[in-house]
């Protein structure tokens, strides 16, 4: 499928302010299941550098604008074409070895309720594909998709004792669990292209080490693997070390933030 | 060598606290001597007020001790750490700028500075009553000396070196300014005390202060007037605290720094700004335009001026 | 008691041969002398500033370290050995650490198991598949020895971050000189004073590609209220280079620059000490203030090089620190030159039981603890201290280590009665670069209490000026 993303991102400060630094996830990723034939990354007024490609594959850049400033406005514009590979990361090329995906963050960090649900949900699970399935359906159904119950520093226990949330805290409580279990899991960003819906169109997903098969994702949220419909950006341990933006602005003052992100599918 | 803007910011308040601390010793001679001077109408004048006044922290001092009793205001200019002009503070923030940048300064610098600390320190601990006044005002311009002195002798001539006398200059500038205000303006509202000998009392203890009572008689001459005190404490070049000699010394190591920097900027011209206006008038046109109403402009255009350098030289942003 | 430790100065009535110059010294020094000597040491330490503060004591934040004025003393042969070994720990410390955020080839070949590697917290994800210039991660590798008879020694353990306390075994040197100047002139001993100059080569050597002409390098410090401030400043003053906060610091474009009085300039090399969390907001934790945003971009795309490289802390974790030996045979081909203690994990079960039976004669640590805290001395410890201890590792083993009481061998030092001998330990400072450069000598602790074989300054510990005598 070839899909076009337009994902504007908006920060005003109440007052101008002196710098600001961000660094920037923001590359489609290189494997088989997705190639962009065009992706722009735009901030007016920015300095731009420091580019390289992480061990986990992730193409990064420094972006600075110096102020006095009240406005920083970030556009990726593009088109990427998708196949679907059954959520199955193919192709990838990364350094970062599975077994560091063990380690737990503030957000993924365990509690016994989310030992017990990875336990219980994975008992019959005769492969390690299976267990892994069993593990995002038992999450989807744990925790209702509900806006507005969680914020940004809602931890995957949290999210799981509310039982509801949105998909950063599906992905978070499905990365505990499964590291519960001693199978790698990870934190990854990217659009989704959902028909006739325009919610959550900058998504997140959990991917799971499969032996055998490598690094498959799992939308716990949708119920499904990502398939053409998604476009992966990047991954990390949680959502804000895989954030497509991570900043910091120097100056008083407080910042409000406007997201606006379209995924559409282009005429063929 | 490159000097850190940071850096920078901490040599140039090294030199304002020194002369801070000094001030403070000056203001407590003042406060003491006329406090021995008996009131015409009975018991002893309280001219404490107008020192803490001078000193910038009237609020301050009448949040933590009310009134102002002779006692207080010696804690209060002295000792107190909850007064960040006062002198152990001064000493304190001198020293702690110094550790910050001991590596832009000589030993024996260094060695003025944390050697006043530790003095302050071991005087804090000792009885009160113990300390006489003129001790404590004795052995701060002692110490504040030894610092200046330090610095210009042992202290390369780099531009670390400029700062710290630019940010004494500036201080030095501000604190005679203030100095003056006070005592024009707050002890002497009414005109017809002014010439009588009350009033030149006053006007030679701030000669006694600024230790300047002799070098005015070699410049002067015969009677003390407020006319020959403005023109000693701002138009004489002669004077070592005088707003000239102090514009004008800042104005040279901002100069310097031009040179060395290969580029002049806003300070230098409003520096010389200051210093032209400052060699043109005369003493009747300070009086023309009211002694108060000019000082305040003049406080006002120095703190202007040191905000500036802040943002050229500071911050470290400009290019 | 005390004939079970190696005294270093005296071989029963005979005074060894590295301690020759010395005998008699303090024999023949009236106590008057010794104590105006003294006055005068702690005069100058105070005078430069060499003070520090201990963590979460309070107390006196301008506390000085003890200085103890008996020289702790080396032959150049014994040296030799002591430092062929070092440097090749230091060697094989790097080669582990861009072998594991490489291709972790040790792992693959089960010599180390992946568990401590890469579920440590100290394993940097963000360092993965960056090979820092000249493939150096720990530039500055400080390890702390013991000895325990004329030839042994062992390695307490590796410091591949920032081994702090160089600026003591400089200004340590510099006092006795100035105090004691003929004992200079009468014994050979090594100088130490070209550390700086050397640790600075070392820094220039690892400059990245980007950077054109002559490196400008800074000492990165989490600022003036650190207790180990002076340490940094004292260093950016001997190696003539700046020495600046993150505050200083700013990325644009490609690099990291420094706010001057003359505008942006670049800088090519950190040398950091500041922990990995705190050196970039934009990478690891948000929340830091110390640190400079967009430093770890810079740093992976090869604009600024970063001592020690993030990530370092991986080679010196105290589960690692068992396999250093290991490592030695496995990158160097070599059989190490000094010894590990050994060391129980209690995260493992046999392991656990036999310190759990074993507690009185043993000295537990905690995996992640230092200076000296949360450990357990057996020997030295009562039953309740003990038992106390011990419910400590059941609730928690995998966060303990044990390892025998060594015997620490012992220096004369001056004590209130006169001269006796005290425990020491070492930590010498191998700098890595271009080359592998080790200055003769090191700083020293003693435990000053008698019979104490804890050495930390935080505990009571001193300090002494290190000899290696000149060929």
């Amino acid at each position: 499928m070839r899909l076009n993303v337009t994902h504007k991102t908006t920060y005003r400060f109440d007052q101008p302010i002196r710098r600001v630094v961000q660094s920037l996830r923001l590359w489609p990723s290189e494997f088989e299941g997705q190639i962009a034939t065009e992706w722009n990354v735009d901030i007016p007024g920015s300095v731009r550098g420091s580019a390289f490609r992480n061990g986990a594959g992730d193409w990064i850049e420094t972006s600075t604008v110096t102020g006095p400033i009240d406005e920083v406005m970030v556009t990726v514009t593009g088109t990427v074409e998708t196949t679907d590979l059954s959520g199955v990361l193919r192709g990838h090329r990364e350094r970062v070895p599975p077994e560091a995906y063990l380690r737990t963050t503030r957000f993924t960090r365990p509690d016994t309720a989310l030992a017990k649900l990875a336990e219980g949900a994975t008992k019959g699970a005769d492969s390690p594909l299976k267990a892994a399935h069993d593990l995002a359906n038992a999450i989807r159904d744990a925790i209702a998709y509900t806006p507005g119950e969680t914020d940004s520093h809602t931890t995957a226990s949290e999210a799981l004792a509310k039982g509801a949330g949105v998909c950063q805290d599906h992905t978070h409580a499905l990365i505990a669990a499964a590291q519960t279990l001693e199978i790698p899991a990870r934190y990854v960003v990217g659009y989704l292209h959902a028909e006739g819906s325009i919610a959550e169109a900058s998504h997140a997903w959990a991917e799971l080490w499969v032996e055998g098969l490598g690094w498959v994702g799992f939308d716990p949220a949708n119920g499904v693997s990502p398939d053409e419909n998604y476009i992966r950006i990047g991954s990390g341990l949680d959502s804000v070390d895989a954030a497509l933006i991570r900043g910091v602005s120097q100056g008083a003052g407080s910042e409000e933030l406007d997201v606006d992100v379209q995924v559409s599918a282009a005429d063929q | 060598m490159t000097l850190l803007s940071r850096h920078a910011e901490n040599l140039f308040w090294i030199g304002r606290y020194i002369e801070r601390a000094e001030t403070n010793a000056r203001l407590l001679e003042v406060g003491q001597r006329n406090a021995l001077i008996p009131n015409i109408g009975g018991g002893y004048r309280n001219e404490w007020d107008s020192v803490i006044r001078a000193s910038g922290t009237a609020q301050l001092f009448r949040q933590k001790y009310g009134e102002p009793v002779q006692r207080n205001i010696e804690s209060h200019l002295f000792f107190d750490s909850d007064n960040p002009s006062s002198v152990a503070s001064c000493f304190e923030a001198a020293r702690e700028n110094g550790r910050i940048v001991r590596t832009a300064l000589t030993s024996q610098t260094w060695d003025a500075l944390n050697t006043a600390h530790q003095e302050m320190t071991a005087l804090k601990r000792r009885e009160r009553s113990s300390i006489e006044k003129h001790e404590m005002i004795d052995w701060t311009l002692q110490r504040a000396a030894l610092m200046r002195g330090t610095i210009e002798d042992t202290q390369l001539r780099v531009d670390g070196w400029d700062f710290m006398n630019i940010g004494l200059y500036l201080e030095r500038a501000d604190s005679t300014a203030r100095l003056l205000d006070v005592k024009y303006f707050v002890l002497l509202p009414q005109v017809d005390l002014v010439g009588s000998g009350l009033d030149n009392y006053q006007w030679r203890t701030i000669l006694r202060a600024m230790s300047a009572h002799r070098a005015f008689n070699w410049a002067y001459g015969g009677e003390v007037t407020p006319a020959k005190i403005a023109d000693f404490l701002i138009l004489n070049r002669k004077s070592p605290r005088s707003l000239i000699t102090c514009a004008e010394e800042a104005c040279w190591h901002l100069d310097r720094l031009a040179r060395a920097y290969g580029r002049a900027t806003e300070a230098q011209t409003r520096a010389r700004t200051i210093v032209a206006y400052l060699s043109e008038i005369s003493v009747e046109d300070v009086f023309d335009e009211g002694l108060h109403e000019f000082l305040t402009r003049t406080i006002r255009e120095i703190g202007e001026l040191a905000s500036i350098i802040t943002s050229v030289y500071l911050n470290g942003e400009a290019n | 008691m005390g004939n079970a430790y190696f005294n270093e100065m005296y071989d029963g009535s005979e005074v060894r041969v590295p301690y020759e110059g010395l005998s008699g010294w303090a024999d023949g020094m009236p106590a008057e002398f010794r104590s105006l000597k003294q006055t005068e040491a702690e005069a100058l330490f105070r005078r430069i500033g060499i003070t520090f503060a201990v963590y979460g004591e309070g107390g006196d934040p301008d506390r000085l370290i003890p200085f103890d004025m008996f020289p702790r003393v080396f032959a150049a042969d014994e040296w030799r050995k002591l430092e062929r070994g070092i440097k090749q720990r230091a060697r094989a410390l790097n080669a582990f650490l861009l072998d594991v955020y490489g291709r972790g080839e040790i792992v693959k070949a089960g010599q180390i198991p992946s568990r401590l590697v890469y579920r440590n917290e100290a394993f940097e994800h963000a360092a993965v598949g960056f090979k820092p210039p000249r493939g150096v991660y720990s530039h500055i590798v400080g390890i702390d020895l013991v000895r325990t008879g004329p030839d042994e020694f062992y390695v307490l353990e590796d410091n591949c971050r920032t081994p702090s306390g160089v600026s003591y075994m400089l200004e340590n040197r510099e006092i006795m000189m100035r105090m004691f100047p003929q004992l200079f002139q009468e014994n050979r001993i090594a100088p130490v004073e070209g550390y700086p100059q050397l640790l600075k080569r070392t820094l220039a050597s690892v400059a990245p590609d980007k950077c054109e002409g002559e490196p400008t390098i800074a000492i990165l410090t989490p600022g003036h209220f650190n207790s180990a401030y002076y340490e940094h400043s004292f260093l950016a003053d001997m190696m003539g280079v700046e020495l600046v906060e993150g505050q200083d610091l700013f990325a644009s474009g490609d690099f990291i620059y420094m706010r001057t009085t003359e505008g942006p300039k670049r800088v090519d090399v950190i040398y950091r000490r500041i922990d990995d969390a705190f050196i970039d907001p934009l990478c690891f934790r948000p929340d830091s203030m110390l640190g400079i945003p967009g430093l770890m971009n810079a740093y992976r795309s090869g604009a600024i090089t970063i001592a020690s490289a993030p990530g370092a802390g991986v080679a010196d974790d105290k589960a690692i620190y068992t396999f250093v030996p290991d490592m030695i045979r496995f990158y160097l081909g070599e059989e190490p030159i000094l010894n590990n203690v050994p060391t129980w994990q209690c995260g493992k079960k046999d392991d656990l039981k036999y310190v759990l039976d074993n507690l009185p004669e043993l000295v537990v640590k905690e995996v992640h603890g230092s200076g000296g805290y949360g450990m357990l001395v057996g020997p030295k410890s009562t039953k309740a201290q003990i038992e106390t201890f011990r419910a400590k590792i059941e609730e928690d083993p995998g966060n303990y280590i044990a390892q025998p009481t060594l015997s620490l061998s012992t220096c004369p030092t001056f004590v209130e009665e006169g001269v006796a001998p005290r425990h020491v330990d070492l930590r010498p400072y191998c700098l890595v670069g271009e080359r592998i450069e080790l200055v003769p000598g090191g700083l020293t602790r003693v435990a000053l209490t008698e019979g104490s074989l804890v050495v930390n300054s935080s505990q009571g510990g001193g300090v002494k000026d290190t000899w290696v005598m000149a060929e």
